[in-house]
């Protein structure tokens, strides 16, 4: 327990500014999702409850739009997410059991880069890069923009478990005849396993919401669920938006959540 | 040379090995040219205070630290090429490292399945090592459903699975509480003379050698300082350091009187010669000093006479003993242990003059 004078609460202020932050974090989003479910089609007054907006997304005029940005969007964010986790977790591996070598810091820098380097940034530079090597804009684009940017957030999760695991375990199976290559798949690979799947969980959803380095490197008439509901909403914010963004907001929860439990779960088992 | 031979005995030999961590400045030199050699089924334990390159010593035989200078045999093979997976020599890690995704039954089994045993032999070994270890009921638990001394119990069966012609333990019984650690040492002790494999064993802690070892090597920063059984290195130390490490001892300023074949009359300040092991050559007229154990001299109300006096600074009673803090005329200090067993009173107290007397044989001289 805290000593009563390091007490958070006790700080004047405390009170009134918690829920000032929560209000302004949380108040949009909530609207957003009481209005999915409004019967009218204003989204400032009250209706009566319904799920046609939901119908909507999913049979109305635009459901085949939506349909293929959605598919779009999975596509990219399973191939992105597995793709930088495998990278991510060779990284780890290489700046954590690798020992010392010349241009650790450099690489950890370079690893940890997309954090730091304002989005915008990134994606004027990658639609720069993508034009002058002629690469024609599509589906390949995004996806390789998103595994680029999706490392650095494979990478932290994995990195802080394989921080966690001491050498012993690995020496332990060698000294019991296993081959590197056994102490690593047997051994080192199952105690990972938490981070590394934290690590996919998290760059998948960031793959799946991200709109600003999407939409400057995708070509024309393609979309994802981002730049499709960016799309729509230029031509007037409409209920079923709000139903097709409360339904993306679940799945990230969905996947968040699932990352919590997984990562404590392992934090468990390694006692 | 063959593996096992009959006639080569030597399980371990350690010829001049040097140690350096690092390079340059900061390097730290972990082993200073030892060399031992360790015998086939022998309990052999490395004793020495922290840090002073016992763990080390441990990983250059497991394979896991490369030696800076000197060679290692393993009955008679140079195994310096071999990797830790080649080596038929197995560890108890000091945090044991149990694999915590694996029930107890898979982590025993996990260097025989390594080894490419088959399925049924694999099973029948594991469930042997695990009656062995006396935790028959709990193969399917995990490692870290078990209390520290069971955990324990699984380290030592994981590795005795595969049946090492050596087993290196790594002070399996620090972690443990004083209790277990007793219990756990006879156990010990039985397991290798039943198995009759080659152990050695490091501690640091001195009544854990005494009690288990066939042979101990004492070492001290990187240096190994006295190789023996546990009633040599405990009666006949060979310096100061082993004298001071184990056990408790009294270290008197001497000059040396006469020297005779085995022993020496030293004198203690004017007091009158007192015959002495010796550890080493010596001279007549050298200075040194003689190491007593405690429960080797008795304190007494002084006579007319008596040259080895002093004032009693303190009684402590420990249970068993008691111990007499002695300042002597000379100004050292002495601990002097007397048993409780009878009646018998010190008949000295607090604050009170007393004579010092020392049993005959227990003076050891020590040449530095
Ligand atoms: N990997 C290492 N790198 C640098 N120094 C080390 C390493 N391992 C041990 N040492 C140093 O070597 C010395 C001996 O260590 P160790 O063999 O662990 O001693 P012990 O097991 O007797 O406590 C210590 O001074 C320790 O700090
Ligand atoms: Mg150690």
């Amino acid at each position: 327990m805290a000593a009563p004078g390091s007490d958070i609460r006790r700080y004047p202020g405390f009170l009134p500014i918690t829920i000032l932050c929560l209000v302004m974090l949380y108040a949009p989003l909530i609207i957003v999702m009481i209005y999915s479910f409004n019967d009218s089609r204003s989204i400032t007054s009250w209706g009566g409850f319904s799920l046609r907006w939901y119908e909507e997304v999913f049979f109305g005029l635009e459901a085949a739009k939506f349909k293929v940005a959605a598919l779009n969007s999975l596509f990219i964010a399973v191939m992105a997410g597995i793709t930088s986790t495998v990278l991510a977790t060779a990284a780890a591996l290489a700046m954590i059991r690798g020992g010392s070598f010349r241009g650790k810091p450099a690489s950890f820098a370079l690893i940890n880069l997309p954090l730091m380097v304002p989005e915008i940034v990134t994606a004027v530079a990658t639609l720069i890069f993508f034009s002058t090597i002629g690469f024609t804009r599509g589906v390949a684009t995004i996806l390789v923009a998103h595994i680029v940017f999706c490392i650095p957030f494979a990478y932290l999760p994995i990195a802080a478990r394989l921080q966690g695991i001491e050498s012993v375990y690995e020496q332990a199976a060698m000294d019991l005849y296993a081959s590197r290559a056994q102490a690593f798949w047997q051994v080192l690979m199952p105690l990972m396993l938490p981070g590394i799947i934290s690590g996919f969980l998290l760059a998948f959803i960031i793959s799946l919401d991200d709109f600003i380095i999407t939409n400057f490197v995708k070509g024309a008439g393609v979309e994802t669920l981002p730049t499709a509901i960016f799309g729509a909403v230029k031509q007037g914010i409409k209920p079923n938006i709000m139903a097709l963004s409360t339904l993306m907001l679940l799945i990230s929860v969905i996947f968040v959540t699932i990352s919590y439990f997984v990562g404590k779960s392992g934090a468990k088992s390694s006692q | 040379m063959g593996v096992n031979e009959p006639g080569s005995s030597t399980a371990v030999a350690i010829t001049n090995i040097v140690k350096r961590y690092g390079i340059g400045d900061a390097s730290v030199l972990a082993l200073n040219d030892v060399s031992l050699e360790i015998q086939d089924n022998e309990f052999f334990t490395l004793l020495g205070p922290s840090g002073c390159g016992k763990t080390t010593l441990l990983r250059i035989i497991a394979g896991f630290e490369q030696v800076t200078a000197g060679v290692v045999h393993l009955y008679g093979e140079e195994i310096e090429q071999l990797p830790a997976n080649k080596r038929p020599v197995n560890t108890v890690f000091q945090q044991y490292a149990l694999f915590p995704h694996m029930s107890v039954l898979e982590n025993i089994a996990f260097g025989l399945r390594m080894l490419g045993k088959g399925k049924a032999e694999i099973e029948s070994r594991a469930k042997q090592m695990l009656d062995l270890v006396q935790l028959g009921g709990f193969a399917d638990r995990r490692p870290a459903q078990l209390s520290g001394g069971q955990q324990q119990r699984v380290a030592l069966a994981r590795a005795l699975a595969p049946a090492p012609k050596v087993l290196l333990l790594d002070e399996p019984l620090s972690a443990l509480d004083l209790k277990l650690r007793q219990a756990m040492r006879v156990e010990l002790k039985q397991i290798q003379e039943d198995t009759g494999i080659t152990f050695v064993f490091v501690t640091h802690d001195q009544e854990e050698a005494l009690t288990m070892s066939d042979r101990i090597a004492v070492m001290s920063s990187g240096e190994l300082q006295q190789i023996g059984t546990a009633h040599e290195v405990y009666e006949e130390p060979r310096n100061k350091f082993v004298a001071g490490f184990i056990g408790e001892t009294n270290l008197l300023d001497v000059t040396v009187e006469e020297v005779r074949a085995d022993a020496a009359m030293c004198r203690v300040g004017d007091g009158a010669p007192i015959a002495c092991s010796v550890a080493g050559n010596t001279t007549k007229g050298a200075r040194g000093h003689i190491s007593i154990r405690p429960e080797r001299m008795s304190v007494s109300k002084p006579k007319r006479g008596d040259k080895l006096t002093g004032i009693v600074d303190r009684l402590v009673y420990l249970g068993t003993d008691t111990q007499c803090l002695l300042h002597l005329d000379n100004g050292t200090e002495i601990t002097v242990r007397a048993q409780n067993a009878h009646e018998s009173t010190l008949g000295v107290g607090p604050g009170d003059r007393a004579a010092l007397n020392i049993d005959a044989g227990a003076a050891r001289l020590l040449v530095d």
